[in-house]
């Protein structure tokens, strides 16, 4: 049985992050359902735990929220990007692809490799 | 920089407190309501579309937690949560509260007392720097039987020569008269060789010290001077400096002022209160010639070179010792074993006290952990009392850890209230406790409450906190949450396990009470002995008054000189105070004579026919007096005569000796008519004429000394004391001595007015304290203990009604029930005092050097405290159990 991978607050964040980056402003709901489209099944996290990580990082000062209307004209909390987000998404997109990058050679490297 | 952001943003929230709790809840409906809308859409029915879009949301109550969390402090805002919360609770039940917060203040005070004192005297024994390098130099002759017999000049070169001192300093003083302002004074003096200073790191206030290569012979004829005598003698003259001084006759010059807070680490309160420091070298007049065998009974205090431990140094010294006792085989006979100690400076000041002051940290301790014990036992009555409400916030999904948190708030919050309040009675106290304290303890004036005090009482807050605590708090906890629901309204019906750690709570107080009551009752068997003891001398209706002729350094100036010119002043002075009102016998003597006062007068004794056996001398305590001494302090003749008036100072030098000292030298002959020498220079023979009985003038724990006594009047003796017996007006007497003295002679200094009631309850003071301060810690202890038994077997049988109401209904004998309670409560005791034996055995093999007359495992000692503890145990429980008996089984059955 594949286990359904915990997800931790910094990798949340990182990809409310990347959903803002890409699709522009979104609401609380919006941003759950890209995360849960894009992870599939492999990601199972409860939407509402998204709503304290939003906050801390509208204190960061990585996004900015204002009211709007949704889809079915209701009133809705749309976040966005700020300067300071774009930012710090990149730095940490950065360190995301070199620490991949080099778990990923560890797990190429053979035993002769090492030798 | 996000992270300042972040606690810059939460730091508003926190203040304003604002909380933005309608946008999440819009925000939580508006996200509920596009995944309802999606679900529908998916083909959901509607009810399950909710439900789904719900489930799929999480827990809002943990969600709505962080996002509060991230918008304030969270653990501050809980921790001043529950303080409002506990406030709440003691203000509801202040009954409660009050007992709580006044018990811990109790202990808290208590302790934090004690501690101040050990803090003072033990731990900055020595203000000075390094203070682990002072050592005090002690020379001994055990094989001639003396020990701290002093040095001699060229030994203090020897050493200075060593190379293991940084300095050698030798301490020499005694008191003089301070003549020329209003009252002619005595005061105490150090003569002191110059590297004192550089030794102890001191500087003075105000000019200068002495010259450190000063090889003046004799005294130098500068002086320092105390703070406190140049305030009070000298009104703060800002221009002390140049001033003269006239000390027995001779003039000094003031060169400088000492600190205010600077004391000599000498051995006396009177040395550590010295007011006036002269230099000396110890060699020319008046100083004897610096002979190898000529011992100066000085102290000698020295710095280790730095990184040199005190058992090293020592190894060095033994090795010096060793090969001077080859270099001068005529002054250190083999057969004398001459050895010179090292004794931490630190130790020399504190170490007879420091037994008790520990014992008395631990007794206080002992206290304050079972006010700790009785606070639980309290809190844990109000646990099973809330054990309900604990029950229910569980169910309501409360953490385990939250509720810890809680309750150790509480217990926190009580006992820093109790903390709080015991340092504000000790604050309020301070001047009262202070004066209970024995004059003799050193450093009595450094006492205070200072920065570690507080600290320390801090410390004993939290730890007494957590300690009273932590059991309630675990235990309502772990509460059985479907047990405890079930029980409806009778929600005050604890667990068993709760019952369990009450009465292991009860346990630990009698053991810790009962260890208590030993040492305290130990000491005051110990204290009785001593109080019991029997003298060999009267003191009632005794008073010693002291005066000073002076030793100037010029002997043209001395006009008592030679014992024909002191002899007709103090036969005078004997007619005079017999005048006195009141007075019925007179004596004079030398203050040495005072029973128990610590003045020292020892000389090396010489026997004849024995002199070349030995040259190093044992040394005896030699005091000279005038006939009526005797028969006033009644001490009883047992051969030959005593002293009498026609032992003049034309007449042969005789002696009379004490039983202790016939035995010591004279084992197998009569001592009456043998001769002796005790002065050195002093060229006639001295006859022993007569025998007394021992008293215990020399202490009341010791047993006894050989001692001479020598007529007064053929011995040039300064230090004088008057005695007087009769029906005395003690607060008259000293002024109307004083007047008389100084009719004589208007320069001479009358002080140290003493009854020797006085001098005796003085010389028991340390005693007295301790033994009273540790029997009122035990009192206190077993009144906790006795109430703590009380409130556990309360607790037991109104936990019991109903099944003594069922027993009683069923035919049980009212009597039987009785005794069952009081079986419950006796066993606790029981239990208590079996654990309480085992720890009183150990504290008392540790406290025996505080005992006199009994022994660690006195069985009347251990037996009564054992018996009276069993004896409140079962007072403590008799009314409970009396209660019980009369429970109605028709009231108690109807609960059902």
């Amino acid at each position: 049985m594949k286990r359904k991978t915990d997800v931790q607050q910094g990798t949340l964040a990182l990809m409310v992050l990347r959903t803002l980056d890409v699709l522009g402003p979104q609401h609380g709901y919006g941003i759950a359902r890209r995360i849960e489209q894009i992870s599939g099944d492999l990601l199972v996290v409860n939407q509402g735990t998204l709503y304290p990580i939003l906050l801390k990082l509208e204190h960061e000062g990585a996004i900015a929220s204002e009211w709007g209307a949704s889809e079915n004209n209701r009133r809705a909390r749309f976040y966005r990007l700020t300067q300071v987000g774009r930012k710090q998404l990149q730095t940490e997109t950065q360190d995301w692809e070199q620490t991949t990058a080099i778990i990923a050679r560890f797990f190429e490297a053979k035993a002769e490799d090492l030798s | 920089m996000k992270i300042l952001r972040r606690f810059l943003t939460r730091l508003k929230n926190f203040a304003t407190g604002q909380r933005d709790d309608q946008r999440l809840r819009e925000e939580i409906g508006e996200h509920l309501a596009l995944q309802t809308a999606e679900n529908l859409r998916a083909g959901m029915p509607p009810a399950e579309a909710r439900r789904q879009a719900v489930l799929k949301f999480g827990a809002v109550g943990t969600i709505r937690e962080d996002y509060h969390a991230e918008q304030g402090f969270p653990l501050i805002e809980t921790l001043l949560h529950d303080v409002r919360y506990a406030l709440r609770l003691f203000a509801k039940s202040p009954g409660f509260a009050a007992v709580a917060i006044l018990t811990i203040a109790l202990g808290i005070g208590a302790t934090t007392a004690i501690f101040s004192v050990v803090d003072a005297t033990l731990i900055h024994a020595l203000s000075y720097p390094h203070p682990e390098q002072l050592v005090r130099i002690e020379d001994d002759l055990p094989g001639a039987g003396a020990r701290e017999v002093g040095i001699s000049i060229p030994e203090f070169k020897d050493l200075q020569r060593s190379g293991i001192f940084q300095y050698v300093a030798l301490v020499g003083g005694g008191s003089v008269n301070l003549t020329g302002s209003s009252q002619p004074a005595r005061v105490a003096f150090l003569s002191v060789t110059p590297n004192y200073s550089t030794m102890l790191g001191v500087k003075p206030e105000l000019g200068r010290w002495f010259d450190p290569d000063d090889q003046t012979p004799g005294f130098t004829l500068d002086a320092l001077i105390s703070d406190g005598l140049w305030k009070q003698a000298f009104g703060g003259d800002p221009h002390i400096l140049g001033r003269s001084l006239r000390l027995d006759n001779d003039l000094y010059r003031v060169i400088g002022v000492m600190p205010a807070g600077f004391h000599d680490p000498g051995r006396t309160t009177e040395q550590r209160n010295t007011e006036v420091w002269l230099a000396t070298g110890f060699a020319g007049a008046p100083a004897p010639p610096p002979l190898r065998n000529s011992r100066l009974v000085l102290a000698v205090v020295a710095r280790l070179k730095p990184g040199l431990t005190v058992a090293a140094a020592q190894s060095q010294l033994d090795a010096l010792v060793a090969s001077l006792q080859k270099q001068f085989p005529d002054d250190y006979p083999l057969q004398s074993a001459w050895r010179v100690r090292l004794v931490p400076l630190k130790e020399s000041v504190v170490g007879n006290v420091r037994e008790s002051l520990v014992l008395l940290l631990g007794a206080v301790g002992l206290v304050l952990l079972i006010g700790c014990v009785n606070v639980a036992n309290l809190m844990l009555a109000r646990a099973s009392a809330r054990g309900r409400e604990m029950a229910v916030r569980q169910a309501l999904g409360a953490a385990r850890k939250r509720l810890v948190r809680q309750l150790l708030t509480e217990s926190l919050l009580l006992s820093l209230l109790g903390g709080i309040a015991g340092l504000a009675i000790l604050f309020g106290t301070r001047g009262f406790l202070l004066r209970m304290i024995p004059e003799s303890l050193p450093r009595l004036n450094d006492i205070s409450i200072n920065w570690s005090v507080m600290l320390f009482a801090l410390a004993a807050t939290l730890v007494a906190g957590t300690i009273f605590g932590l059991a309630p708090a675990l235990q309502a906890s772990r509460l059985d949450l479907t047990h405890m629901l079930r029980l409806e309204g009778r929600g005050s019906k604890g667990s068993t396990e709760q019952a369990r750690t009450r009465r292991v709570l009860v346990i630990t107080e009698f053991a810790l009470s009962l260890v208590l009551m030993v040492a305290a009752g130990l000491l005051l068997r110990s204290f009785w002995d001593l109080f019991k003891v029997r003298l060999g001398f009267n003191p009632q209706h005794v008073m010693a008054v002291r005066l000073w002729l002076p030793v100037p350094n010029d002997p043209t100036t001395d006009i008592y000189g030679t014992s024909a010119q002191e002899a007709p002043f103090l036969r005078e002075l004997l007619r005079l105070s017999g005048t006195l009102p009141g007075v019925e016998e007179a004596a004079l003597g030398s203050s040495a004579a005072i029973p128990l006062n610590h003045d020292r007068n020892r000389f090396p004794l010489i026997l004849e026919g024995r002199e070349m056996q030995n040259k190093q001398q044992p040394l005896i305590e030699v005091r000279d007096v005038t006939p009526g001494y005797f028969h006033l302090l009644e001490i009883p003749l047992l051969r030959g005569r005593l002293l009498r008036d026609l032992d003049d100072e034309k007449a042969p030098q005789v002696a009379v000796i004490n039983e202790a000292m016939a035995r010591t030298y004279w084992p197998d002959a009569d001592p009456l008519g043998k001769r002796l020498k005790v002065r050195p220079a002093k060229p006639e023979w001295i006859t022993v004429v007569g025998v007394i009985a021992d008293a215990r003038t020399e202490s009341l724990a010791g047993a006894s000394v050989p001692q001479l006594y020598q007529s007064a009047y053929q011995t040039r003796e300064k230090e004088l004391a008057i005695f007087l017996r009769g029906q005395l007006n003690a607060a008259a007497l000293p002024a109307q001595v004083r007047e008389q003295v100084q009719s004589v002679d208007p320069e001479l200094p009358v002080f140290g007015a003493q009854t020797l009631d006085d001098v005796l309850s003085a010389s028991l003071s340390q005693r007295r304290f301790s033994m009273e301060i540790v029997a009122l810690f035990a009192v206190t202890a077993l009144l906790l203990a006795g109430l703590g038994i009380y409130g556990t077997i309360s607790f037991l049988v109104s936990e019991r009604t109903h099944e003594i109401g069922v027993r009683l209904a069923l035919g049980a004998q009212r009597g039987k029930i009785l005794e069952i309670v009081l079986c419950q409560g006796l066993k606790l005791a029981i239990s208590g005092a079996a654990l309480g034996l085992a720890g009183a055995l150990i504290l008392s093999h540790l406290m025996a050097g505080l005992l006199y007359g009994v022994r660690p495992t006195d069985p009347l000692t251990f037996v009564c405290v054992t018996l009276v503890l069993t004896v409140v145990a079962l007072v403590a429980c008799y009314i409970p159990a009396r209660r019980a008996m009369r429970v109605d089984p028709l009231v108690a059955l109807r609960y059902e």
